[in-house]
C-alpha cells in the first residue's frame, strides 16, 4: 500500500491534466460563453489556465476524419480541430512549465517522421512533450491515407508496440556529448515485423530522453501494451470500484516488464461540475447533461449501437425492442468510438432503462456520461483525494464542458483546497513533464 | 507615397532563410525571425528534409509564430514520404496559430538514404517525385477548400454546429494516393496558405506554374532571372492562371562579411554561381544596389536571400541593405496588412466548392 494514512505528511500527490474538449458531445457549444474551438486564443487560454493551476500536462485529441452518420457529416456536435503537434509547438511559446501532450495515431504514421516531430517538440518546449499513442482499425479513416485500408485488431497493437520501441531506438541513437556539448548521430538499424528502417536520426536526444508516452484504450491488448511501454494511462474507468479494479490489474502487470508500480500513472478522464451548494451543483450538472445530449443526438447514438436506422423511434419513448443488427450498416457505426459488443451493450442499456424507468433520451444521457465529480469545491477536492488515497487513480485528466473558460473555476476554487490538504503541488519543482509526473529519466540503450 | 517604384514594376518583396544547422532550441530561430520582422520582410523560410540534421521545420516556425506578429512563416515540408492529409492539416494549423502568416515550401526526397529511414518505398526519379508533389499540392488546396468559410453556423435553434452542405468530400484520386476528405481543420485564415516552389530546375516548373504562389529561381544574372520569370508567367497563363497571382523571387546566397568593401570583383558586382546557388559576396550597400537594379529591370518581383552566416548577415541585411532600400522608397517601412498574402499582394483564393454551390446535390 503506497497511500499514507489520513493526515500523515506522506500523502500521495494527485496528478492533474487538462483535456481540450474535442468534437464529441462534451462541449456545450450553444452556451453563450462558448468560444472558438479552432482559434489559437482558445488553446492559449486553456493551456495557460492549466499552467496557472500547476497541472502536469495539457492534452489534445486527434482527428483523422470527420465523423459521419448515414453517409453525411455529423453536424450536431463541435466539428473541426487543428493538428495537435503544430498547436502544441505554438503553445510552447506561451507557456513555461506545463507538459504538452498530443494524441497521434500509430496506425497512420511512420516511426522516423513521428519520432522526429516529437523530439522536435521536446526540444522546442524544453522537455515538455508527450505522445498519446492511439491505434485505428477502420477502413473509414484509412480512406484519407496512403496506406489506406486498416489493420486487424490484433495487428494494431503489435504495430503500436513496435512503433514505440522503434521511436525509442531513434531517440537513443545519438552519441552522448561530453560535458553538456551536443553529441552526434550514430547509425541505427531496426528490423521488425512492421518496420525495417536504417540510417541516422536527425535530432539530438530529446531533453526528457524520451518524450512521455501515454496510452489510451482498455482492451486486454491495450492494458498489456500500457504495462510494457506507457508512462501514463488515460482511462475511462472513473468510478471508485472500477477504478480500483483497473488500477490493481494494470499495476499488477508491470512487474513482468521489470517496472515498478509508480513507473506508470493511471489517470482517468473525468468531468466536473461545481456549485456553492451540493444541490446547486447537481442542478447545474443535470442542465449540462441535458444540453450536451439533445434528443436528436440521443437517437443518433442509439443508431450507432444498434447499427440500424431508428429514425422512426421517439426519443421520449422506450428503447427499441428490436435487437442490434449483427451485420450493421457500415455508415452507422464508423468514425466514432468503438462501442464493443453491440448486443451486450443493448442488453445493459435496456436493463438500466427498465430499472430506472428511463426514456430512450434519458438512457443515452445516463450511459454516455463519463465519471463526473459534482459538488461544492470542498466536496470535489475530497472526492479526488479519495480516489488517489485509495488506489483508484494516480490523478485525473479533466475535461471541461466549455471552451476555453471551462477550467477557470476549477483552478480558482478546487486547486487551492487540494494544496491545503497537502495533496497537490504549490509550485512546479522541476522543468520537464517527466519531473512533474515523478517519472525517472529513461536509461539510454545501445 | 511620392517615391513610387518605376512603372510596370510591382512592389519589391524580400524574404530570408533562417536555417541554423545544429540549433536545437527555439531561441535563435525566434531571434532571427524577429530581426526579419524588424526589417518588414515578407517572410522567412526554414528548410527541411529527413536525412539532414535539425528540428522539424514546421514545428520550429509554429513555435516562432506567437513570438512574432507580422512576418510570414514558410517551412519546407516534403511530400515523398509524408501523408498528404497530415501535411495539409499541419500547414493549415500553422496558418491558424499564426493568424494567416503561413506558407509551405514544397520539396521532395530523392535519395535512397531518405527512403531507408521509412522503409516503405525505393528512391524514385526526380521527375516522378515532382509529379507526386504536384498531386500533394493539388489535394492540399482542395482540402483547404473542403470547408467553406461560413460552414460553422452554431445554429442553436436547430442544434446544428455546422452546415454540412458547406463541407465537402474531395474524393481525390491521384497516381500515388487517394484522399476522401474533408479536412479535419476548418478553412485556414488565408484560404490557402502561400505555396512556395523552387522552380529553378525544369522538372519543378510544372508544379510551380500550377500550384505555387511564389516561385524561387536561382539565377546568377538579371537576364537569367528575367527569362525564368517570363517563362513561369507564360506557362502559368497557359495553365489557365492569372500570372499576376504568381510572384517570382530571385534566390541568392549572400555573404555580407565583406563589410563595406565592394562586391567580389570579376563578376560585374553580381553573384557568381556555386553548388548552393548564386552567391553574392560583398557589402550591404552594394547588395541594395543589386536588388534595386534587378527589380527595376523586371528580372524578379523580389528576392529570397540565404545568409551564409545567419546572425551576422541577416543583421547586416536588415540594418544595411533593407534600411537603404526603405530610405530610397523602394521597400515598405511597415506592414500595411496582417497576412502573408497581403504582404505579397496576393488575393485570398475563392473557395472552389462555394463557387459551385448551386450545382451541389
Amino acid at each position: 500500500m503506497t497511500a499514507g494514512t489520513h493526515g500523515s505528511p506522506a500523502r500521495r500527490r494527485i496528478h492533474l491534466a487538462a483535456h481540450f474538449p474535442g468534437v464529441n458531445n462534451t462541449t456545450v457549444w450553444a452556451d453563450p460563453r462558448s468560444r472558438s474551438q479552432i482559434a489559437f486564443s482558445s488553446f492559449e487560454h486553456l493551456a495557460r489556465t492549466a499552467e496557472r493551476g500547476l497541472f502536469d500536462f495539457f492534452f489534445l485529441a486527434e482527428g483523422l476524419r470527420l465523423r459521419e452518420h448515414k453517409g453525411r457529416i455529423h453536424d450536431l456536435d463541435v466539428v473541426g480541430r487543428p493538428e495537435s503537434l503544430t498547436v502544441l509547438s505554438a503553445l510552447a511559446a506561451v507557456t513555461e512549465r506545463i507538459g504538452l501532450a498530443a494524441t497521434v495515431s500509430a496506425t497512420f504514421n511512420e516511426p522516423y517522421e513521428l519520432a522526429r516531430r516529437l523530439a522536435s517538440l521536446d526540444h522546442l518546449s524544453g522537455g515538455r512533450a508527450a505522445w498519446n499513442v492511439v491505434t485505428s482499425s477502420d477502413a473509414f479513416t484509412g480512406e484519407n491515407f496512403r496506406r489506406g485500408g486498416f489493420l486487424d485488431r490484433a495487428e494494431r497493437y503489435t504495430r503500436a508496440a513496435e512503433f514505440v520501441a522503434t521511436a525509442r531506438e531513434l531517440w537513443d541513437s545519438w552519441a552522448p556529448g561530453a560535458d553538456g556539448a551536443p553529441g552526434g548521430p550514430r547509425p541505427f538499424a531496426h528490423s521488425g515485423r512492421h518496420f525495417t528502417i536504417a540510417g541516422e536520426f536527425g535530432v539530438d536526444r530529446p531533453p526528457q530522453g524520451h518524450p512521455v508516452v501515454i496510452q489510451a484504450g482498455d482492451s486486454p491488448e491495450g492494458r498489456e501494451f500500457a504495462a510494457s511501454a506507457a508512462d501514463v494511462v488515460f482511462t475511462r474507468h472513473g468510478t471508485l470500484e472500477e477504478g480500483r479494479a483497473f488500477f490493481a490489474d494494470v499495476k499488477g502487470r508491470l512487474a513482468r516488464y521489470g517496472r515498478r508500480p509508480e513507473d506508470l500513472k493511471i489517470m482517468p478522464g473525468v468531468t466536473f461540475v461545481l456549485g456553492d451548494t451540493a444541490a446547486e451543483a447537481q442542478e447545474r450538472a443535470i442542465e449540462i447533461r441535458r444540453r450536451q445530449v439533445s434528443p436528436q443526438n440521443a437517437l443518433l447514438t442509439l443508431e450507432q449501437v444498434w447499427g440500424v436506422d431508428l429514425s422512426a423511434y421517439d426519443p421520449d419513448g422506450p428503447l427499441p425492442d428490436i435487437d442490434p443488427d449483427p451485420d450493421p450498416d457500415p455508415t452507422l457505426v464508423q468514425g466514432r468510438v468503438r462501442i464493443g459488443d453491440r448486443l451486450a451493450v443493448a442488453e445493459k442499456w435496456r436493463a438500466l432503462s427498465r430499472a430506472k424507468g428511463l426514456s430512450l433520451h434519458q438512457t443515452v444521457i445516463e450511459t454516455t456520461g463519463r465519471q463526473s465529480f459534482i459538488g461544492t469545491p470542498a466536496a470535489v477536492a475530497e472526492q479526488l483525494d479519495e480516489f488517489v488515497r485509495t488506489d483508484a487513480a494516480d490523478g485525473f485528466i479533466l475535461v471541461p464542458h466549455l471552451t476555453p473558460g471551462g477550467l477557470d473555476e476549477f483552478v480558482e476554487r478546487v486547486v487551492p483546497l487540494l494544496q491545503e490538504r497537502g495533496v497537490f503541488r504549490t509550485e512546479y519543482e522541476g522543468a520537464t513533464l517527466r519531473s512533474h509526473l515523478g517519472l525517472p529519466e529513461p536509461a539510454r540503450k545501445g | 507615397m511620392s517615391a513610387r517604384p518605376p512603372a510596370c514594376r510591382g512592389p519589391l518583396h524580400l524574404a530570408a532563410a533562417v536555417d541554423l544547422p545544429g540549433a536545437h532550441d527555439a531561441a535563435p530561430f525566434v531571434e532571427l525571425a524577429r530581426l526579419a520582422e524588424h526589417g518588414a520582410l515578407d517572410f522567412v523560410t526554414l528548410g527541411d528534409g529527413f536525412a539532414r540534421p535539425g528540428l522539424d521545420a514546421l514545428a520550429v516556425l509554429s513555435r516562432v509564430a506567437p513570438a512574432t506578429g507580422r512576418v510570414g512563416l514558410v517551412p519546407t515540408v516534403t511530400t515523398t514520404h509524408t501523408e498528404p492529409f497530415h501535411v495539409q492539416a499541419a500547414v493549415a494549423t500553422l496558418d491558424w496559430v499564426s493568424h494567416g502568416r503561413a506558407g509551405w515550401t514544397v520539396d521532395v526526397s530523392t535519395t535512397e538514404a531518405e527512403a531507408r529511414l521509412f522503409g516503405r518505398r525505393r528512391a524514385a526519379p526526380r521527375d516522378a517525385l515532382w509529379r507526386e508533389a504536384g498531386e500533394v499540392a493539388d489535394v492540399a488546396r482542395r482540402l483547404w477548400d473542403s470547408w467553406e468559410d461560413d460552414a460553422e453556423i452554431r445554429d442553436v435553434a436547430t442544434g446544428r454546429f455546422v452546415d454540412r452542405d458547406k463541407l465537402h468530400h474531395v474524393d481525390f484520386e491521384g497516381a500515388a494516393f487517394s484522399v476522401r476528405g474533408p479536412s479535419i481543420v476548418p478553412r485556414p485564415p488565408q484560404g490557402h496558405p502561400v505555396v512556395v516552389v523552387d522552380a529553378t530546375a525544369e522538372h519543378t516548373r510544372d508544379v510551380a506554374v500550377r500550384y505555387a504562389d511564389v516561385a524561387l529561381v536561382r539565377a546568377a544574372s538579371p537576364a537569367l532571372a528575367g527569362a525564368a520569370r517570363a517563362d513561369l508567367r507564360a506557362r502559368a497563363t497557359a495553365a489557365g492562371r492569372d500570372p499576376r497571382e504568381l510572384r517570382v523571387l530571385a534566390a541568392l546566397v549572400v555573404d555580407l562579411g565583406g563589410g563595406e568593401h565592394a562586391a567580389q570583383p570579376g563578376h560585374g558586382g553580381g553573384p557568381h554561381p556555386t553548388a548552393e546557388g548564386p552567391l553574392y559576396r560583398g557589402g550591404p550597400v552594394d547588395l541594395a544596389d543589386l536588388i534595386a537594379s534587378w527589380h527595376a529591370a523586371g528580372a524578379a518581383d523580389g528576392f529570397h536571400l540565404t545568409p551564409v552566416e545567419p546572425r551576422r548577415d541577416l543583421e547586416r541585411l536588415v540594418n544595411g541593405t533593407v534600411s537603404l532600400l526603405q530610405h530610397r522608397g523602394l521597400f515598405r517601412t511597415f506592414y500595411p496588412g496582417a497576412t502573408l498574402r497581403e504582404h505579397l499582394g496576393l488575393t485570398r483564393p475563392a473557395n472552389r466548392y462555394a463557387a459551385h454551390a448551386g450545382e451541389a446535390s
